[in-house]
């Protein structure tokens, strides 16, 4: 069997992240987003892909049956954004899962950006309010670490993932085989969120993001206090400072930090923020603290940190009131309404202050203020604006370096690993660093192409009971090694195991002795035995007729010759080694005796011998040392194999 | 996720088997059970029966006029007669209290419980006790929010009592244990079987408070979890918490072991106003169901009548969209009773402790009041209510569905933070806040929990508002209102008593067990005298309290091969042609409860082979053949018999060299001094011998 991942979006870029898995008989999507850079179809994943994907359409519900569930990860648009088109527009009735956060936060993401799309571009709208609305009633919401029995054969489990609130890595299961499919992550803490959390799991695939595949980041702290000091130095000059984000996420961490930052500092000049949609934001962060950082978590009941004391409603008339102020604005990237409206106000003084995110889609005016430091910029035919103000670029990010990237995959040790979202030279550098350094197959497929790979499966046998209490009590052989120093541990509990295959029967396995009695057998013994003589030379000693004597000589230089930490046993009248039984033999005529022996009697002594053959090894190799038996340690070495 | 390589526990495949420690009191006083399987012993809930607190005496209203006449000081009362019929503050013990855990808890050496399982806030309250003994080393697993709530009961417990303390002073407490015998027995009966229990064995019970730093050391050992999340505990048993609908964080348990899938069913609320609904399909085809929920012995009235009238085909969730309807009926009727009290010019004390109620109240009050616009303030007063009540409003994960909806529309989860910025609800951590005398008007409402009437704010406002017949008294079931309220009389408050939900009622016990279809199921004693009213596909045991009860194997055990390597193994073809057979090969892995064969990662050196277990026995003609093939040549010498007077035939080798093969019935010897030859003799040998 294999696991079959179609990369329907984010594929060798950014953008509409959208991964369609058949495990075992079961197919996941794995986010269904928009590519903010692109207005014709191509903003959407190509859906039509997907197999069977119109199976269902004779009954009215096309998707139905192609997919099992879909899971998203977070609110960002390149990961949600074409949900309510799949859902509303395609027809896909099944059932979607999303965390808490991401089911609340998600409705305000995407009429957000409905508005911006009907309102400043004037186009046809791809989805309206109730879909959205609509779309929003089949999600069901889960908690981290939850498993969900999606269906019988299907369980996903959501990991933290840092990056944005609710933000989470996905784990699927089906059968034997399990995947998991991180969506956008952070592996280090910042003022709001925390950093991911993940289990060691058994995983045949990762299917990892990679914005940031190539780059080492050092403290965020250096960075946070940069944009303060630009801060404080533009309004201890008495100006502006405008901060165009969206509504979620990078506002409330930017203003986790400028709320310290005035406690600190004493300062009393107001931080606004412009619409009612971040302060109706900060409503859903105040009841979702428990999934941010464990600072402020801890501190929610004496003080919610999102409770924001020095942050007001910023209205229309205060645009041009004197004074200096901090002002959240609007879409980010200054890509239209409020945020650019401000922009043209506070522009050409070169007392004000600009924020701006460290990526701006092209044609924004962010992206044009980013590129070169432009001195007017053109808004329209007519219209053009003086740009006289600071430019401060946010530095800080919330996804994962390539550090971070490489200890998740590490940790997690999956068989395979495939990157998406991120940039196609550096996801080749890095899938290159995944396959030399930590020996893991690694695809960075482009979009479109569907990548395979085995999956795990497992014999499941019945165990027996005996077999089933030999599994509960370990029976560990400590073997001296003989490679090396130190003991070998070794657990030989499932040896006396044996794996039974019926006809029309489940595997089942069970100790030996019951198979014989399933069979009906009596267990045939094979055996063994040798008796030859020792070449003891020709001397005088009281004591050469006493078996015991020469026993206490043989086991003393066996237990010297014999390494591997076998225990040589000197017992009355034998000596044992596993299976392997020697004693003194007296007797004229011996039937283990075989071969004529030319050497003279009076000068050997006879070791008979009995060993199973399991033991045949170290038997022959005691046969031989005995055989090459010198009285005299010395010189015994030149004669021995 | 976790494995571990070997098991070290000293349980030796032991029968798995349970015993109940204590079947509870209702809501506030669960159940206690110990679950033994795969040699793991497994602890359910260490609640506290505060119930028992109702024998002590309250601190009395006035301090300075505190003589012996009035009140019931044990130590100088000794006329008191048994004659006394109706209860009141001189029957009652004049001590510092002390606190009734499950004294059967205390025959277990505590070193023994590998695991304990929370189920809810209240199965918690006698925790610290446990982790503070002496050799308690086991994992406690506990839903997170179940974990804050508990803390935040005993912090307040550990308060009120605190209070109690400052007035007797450091006097050493007096548990019933150090009483002397013929004091208790001097106790009005009623009292006398709370302190003794029903056979004098409950004596041992009783404890003084634990402090603030073993509640502490108590929640530093324990692991919370998420409902659903799953645990494995020494790789073998996993564990999850599933809601049970009885409370914030309340749950059920499901443990999968290699030995048989269990899911503990305690008290059981199917749709609740305030926590997550009772997740009945994530108990769904469990081997064995331990079910708990004892709700059925506080509404006895309804046993003859309820476990079979409902017909099996209702669904659940009629049956218990039925109850919701019954339970809001409830809340609007105290809440009417509330306005009247009010209208009245009285004043309304709800001294209940169940979080749901407090919370579902606090809406409905105020809008009740709203409604008949009475504008009258309503207080929370409790060492913790600001920080329970914040607590509500940031974990939209562990409420009801429609507590759920109000978070995705923007909404707090429950009204109270909008009651405290209105400035209709107040909150204060104690009756002596200057905030609070400031603030102070009456008629009120005042929400203070301690149910017994014994302990916190409760007491000092029943003996203002006792006299007056205006006032209100709301009061849960579950407890005794005639010891409950005997140190306050004269009574002339209104008292209204309400029976609310808190568990599973007989009427949905078959339906729901018809959806959980497990295959045995285990009940109390208490339901026998309950027959199905068909033949159940499930069979049912029943248990007792402090009885061992064996519980059958429930499944076989399964060993997981993974493909991969199994495919590497030599099947070898029986000559009963239908089985083929290999020998295991690999290393196993305990994880996640189930047992795994992994390749060997570590070469043992290999000077033993892997032994071959042989059967048959080999008949001479083909002995020779397979020796020819391999190049051997040997002959027949014909039957003879050994030593042992066993028939034994004899087969010499000459070539390549010289060796003899003994074959008997059960053992067949090989003699030769030529290494080379005796392998090749034994691979003949295996070729014509079955053998794996
Ligand atoms: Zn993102
Ligand atoms: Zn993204
Ligand atoms: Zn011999």
């Amino acid at each position: 069997m294999a696991i079959d991942c179609l990369i329907l979006g984010a594929g060798q870029e950014v953008g509409k992240s959208c991964v369609v898995v058949s495990i075992n008989g079961k197919r996941i999507m794995f986010d269904c987003g928009m590519h903010m850079g692109y207005l014709d179809h191509r903003r959407y994943p190509d859906f039509s892909r997907i197999p069977n994907y119109d199976q269902g359409r004779s009954s009215g519900s096309a998707f139905d049956h192609a997919i099992d569930c879909i899971i998203i990860t977070h609110f960002h648009l390149d990961h949600v954004g074409a949900l309510p088109y799949f859902t509303e527009v395609c027809g896909y009735r099944g059932p979607i899962y999303m965390t808490y956060p991401t089911k609340a936060l998600s409705p305000l993401m995407l009429e957000d950006y409905r508005k911006v799309m009907v309102e400043r571009r004037g186009e046809e709208e791809q989805f309206t309010s109730d879909h959205i609305a609509e779309c929003m009633k089949k999600v069901i919401a889960v908690d981290l670490k939850q498993t969900i029995q999606v269906d019988k054969d299907l369980q996903i489990r959501a990991y933290y993932a840092g990056h944005v609130l609710g933000a989470a890595m996905f784990y699927a299961k089906v059968g034997d085989s399990a995947i998991l499919y991180t969506g956008d992550y952070n592996m280090t803490p910042d003022r709001h969120l925390g950093a991911a959390q993940i289990d060691r799991l058994h995983l045949d695939l990762v299917i990892s993001e990679s914005t940031y595949a190539t780059t080492i980041r050092d403290s965020k702290y250096s960075r946070e206090r940069e944009f303060l000091k630009a801060v404080h130095e533009c309004i201890s000059g008495g100006g502006k400072v405008l901060i165009p984000t969206f509504a979620l996420g990078r506002a409330q961490e930017l203003c986790i930090l400028l709320e310290d930052y005035w406690e600190r500092m004493n300062l009393k000049v107001p931080i606004y923020f412009s619409a009612g949609l971040t302060i109706q934001a900060n409503m859903y962060y105040k009841m979702l603290i428990s999934w941010t950082s464990q600072r402020i978590k801890e501190t929610y009941s004496t003080h919610n940190a999102f409770d924001f004391k020095h942050v007001k409603d910023f209205e229309r008339s205060m645009i041009d009131a004197p004074g200096p102020c901090v002002l959240f604005a609007t879409p980010g990237m200054i890509s239209g309404g409020f945020s650019l409206e401000v922009f043209k106000h506070w522009a050409p003084s070169e007392k004000n202050l600009i924020t701006l995110p460290g990526y701006c889609v092209a044609g924004t005016i962010g992206h044009k203020l980013m590129s070169g430091k432009p001195s007017k910029i053109d808004l329209d035919k007519d219209t053009s604006v003086d740009v006289r103000c600071q430019i401060h670029q946010l530095s800080f990010s919330p996804h994962t370096d390539a550090k971070g990237i490489m200890d998740l995959i590490k940790f997690l040790s999956p068989k395979h690993v495939i990157l998406v979202h991120g940039e196609k030279p550096k996801m080749a550098t890095l899938k290159g660093r995944i396959q030399s350094e930590l020996g893991i197959h690694c695809y960075d497929p482009a979009n479109n192409e569907t990548v395979s790979i085995p999956s795990t499966q497992y014999v499941k046998a019945v165990a027996s009971d005996a077999f089933a209490r030999s599994c509960l009590n370990p029976n560990f052989k400590f073997l001296k090694s003989s490679s090396g120093n130190g003991l070998q541990v070794t657990d030989e509990r499932v040896s006396d195991g044996i794996l039974v295959l019926e006809k029309s029967q489940k595997p089942k396995v069970m100790q030996q002795d019951e198979l014989l009695l399933m069979l009906g057998e009596n267990e045939h013994k094979v055996e063994h035995s040798c008796c030859f003589p020792v070449h003891i030379g020709n001397i005088e000693s009281s004591e050469r007729s006493s078996t015991g004597f020469w026993l206490r000589l043989f086991s003393a230089r066996l237990s010297d010759e014999i390494s591997a930490g076998i225990i040589v046993q000197d017992f009355e009248g034998h000596i044992q080694v596993e299976s392997f039984h020697l004693s003194i033999c007296l007797k004229d005529s011996c039937s283990h005796r075989i071969t004529d022996d030319s050497q003279n009697k009076s000068e050997s002594v006879f070791c008979c011998c009995t060993w199973s053959v399991e033991d045949e090894k170290i038997a022959w190799k005691i046969i031989s040392t005995m055989k090459n038996f010198n009285l005299n340690p010395g010189q015994q070495d030149a004669s021995n194999n | 996720m976790c494995h571990c390589y070997g098991n070290f526990s000293t349980g030796i495949d032991s029968e798995s088997f349970q015993t109940c420690l204590s079947k509870g009191g209702g809501f506030h006083f669960p159940s206690c059970h110990i679950l033994s399987i795969c040699g793991f012993r497994i602890l359910f809930d260490v609640p506290l029966d505060l119930s028992a607190l109702t024998i002590f005496s309250p601190i009395p209203n006035d301090f300075d006029n505190l003589d012996e006449e009035n009140c019931g000081c044990l130590e100088s009362d000794k006329h008191r007669t048994l004659e006394t019929t109706t209860l009141n503050a001189r029957n009652l013990v004049y001590a510092e209290p002390c606190y009734k855990t499950v004294k059967n808890l205390h025959l277990w050496n505590a070193s023994f419980i590998d695991v304990v399982l929370i189920s809810s806030p209240m199965g918690m309250l006698g925790l610290p006790y446990l982790t503070r003994m002496k050799g308690f080393s086991a994992k406690i697993y506990v839903t997170e929010a179940t974990a804050k709530l508990g803390k935040l009961m005993m912090e307040d417990l550990v308060s009120s009592h605190m209070e109690y303390k400052r007035f007797y002073g450091d006097k050493e407490s007096v548990c019933p244990q150090g009483m002397k015998f013929e004091e208790l027995d001097q106790l009005p009966p009623t009292l006398k079987e709370i302190a003794l229990g029903k056979d004098g064995e409950d004596l041992g019970g009783w404890m003084p408070l634990y402090s603030a730093v073993d509640v502490n050391d108590c929640l530093k050992k324990v692991q919370t979890l998420k409902y659903l999340e799953e645990t494995c505990y020494n790789g073998t048993l996993i564990i999850k918490a599933v809601s049970s609908g009885a409370e914030i964080g309340a749950c059920n348990w499901a443990i999968n072991s290699p030995k048989g899938d269990i899911a503990f069913i305690t008290s059981s609320i199917f749709l609740s106003g305030h926590a997550m609904d009772f997740d009945y399909h994530a108990l769904k085809g469990n081997d064995l169901i331990l079910y708990s929920d004892f709700t059925f012995m506080h509404a006895m009235d309804d046993l003859d009548s309820g476990f079979n009238s409902a017909p099996v085909t209702d669904s659940i969730r009629s049956l218990a969209s039925a109850d919701i309807s019954e339970e809001r009926d409830k809340l609007a009727f105290v809440c009417s009773c509330a306005v009247d009290s009010v209208k009245n010019g009285g004043s309304v004390l709800i001294p209940i402790d169940r979080l749901g109620l407090i919370l579902q109240l606090l809406e409905e009050i105020s809008t009740a009041l709203d409604y008949s616009n009475m504008k009258v303030p309503i207080y929370f007063i409790s060492s913790v209510a600001k920080e329970l009540l914040a607590f509500t409003n940031v974990i939209p994960e562990w409420l009801c569905t429609e507590r759920q909806e109000k978070l995705f529309s923007g909404e707090p989860s429950f009204a109270h933070a909008e009651l405290i910025k209105q400035k209709k609800l107040h909150v204060f951590p104690a009756i002596y806040s200057p905030e609070l005398l400031m603030n102070w008007q009456e008629p009120c409402v005042v929400f203070c929990p301690n149910w017994s009437l014994r302990l916190g704010p409760v007491v000092h406002l029943l003996q203002r508002w006792c006299i007056d017949r205006n006032s209100l008294l709301v009061l849960e079931n579950g407890i005794d209102a005639q010891l409950a309220l005997s140190p306050y009389k004269p009574m002339e408050m209104k008292v209204l008593q309400c029976s609310f939900f808190s568990g599973i009622s007989l009427n949905k016990v078959q339906p729901l067990l018809k959806i959980l279809q497990p295959k045995i199921v285990a009940f109390p004693e208490d339901l026998r005298q309950i027959s199905f009213q068909e033949s159940t596909p499930f069979s049912i045991l029943h248990y007792s309290e402090n009885e061992t009860l064996a519980i059958p194997n429930l499944k076989s055990s399964e060993l997981e091969i993974p493909m991969e390597l199994a495919t590497q193994f030599h099947f070898k073809k029986l000559k009963q042609e239908h089985i083929n057979v290999t020998r295991v090969k690999g290393e196993l892995l305990v994880s996640n409860g189930k047992h795994q064969l992994i390749s060997e990662t570590k070469q043992a050196d290999q000077l033993k082979c892997r032994p071959v277990l042989c059967w048959g026995s080999p008949s001479t003609d083909t002995l020779l053949a397979a020796l020819s093939e391999r190049g051997i040549s040997g002959t027949v010498e014909g039957d003879t018999v050994d030593l042992e007077g066993e028939n034994v035939s004899v087969v010499h080798v000459h070539e390549p060299n010289r060796a003899c093969i003994k074959i008997g019935v059960a053992i067949t010897v090989v003699t030769t001094a030529d290494e080379d030859l005796a392998g090749r003799i034994s691979d003949a040998i295996y070729s014509v011998l079955d053998n794996a």
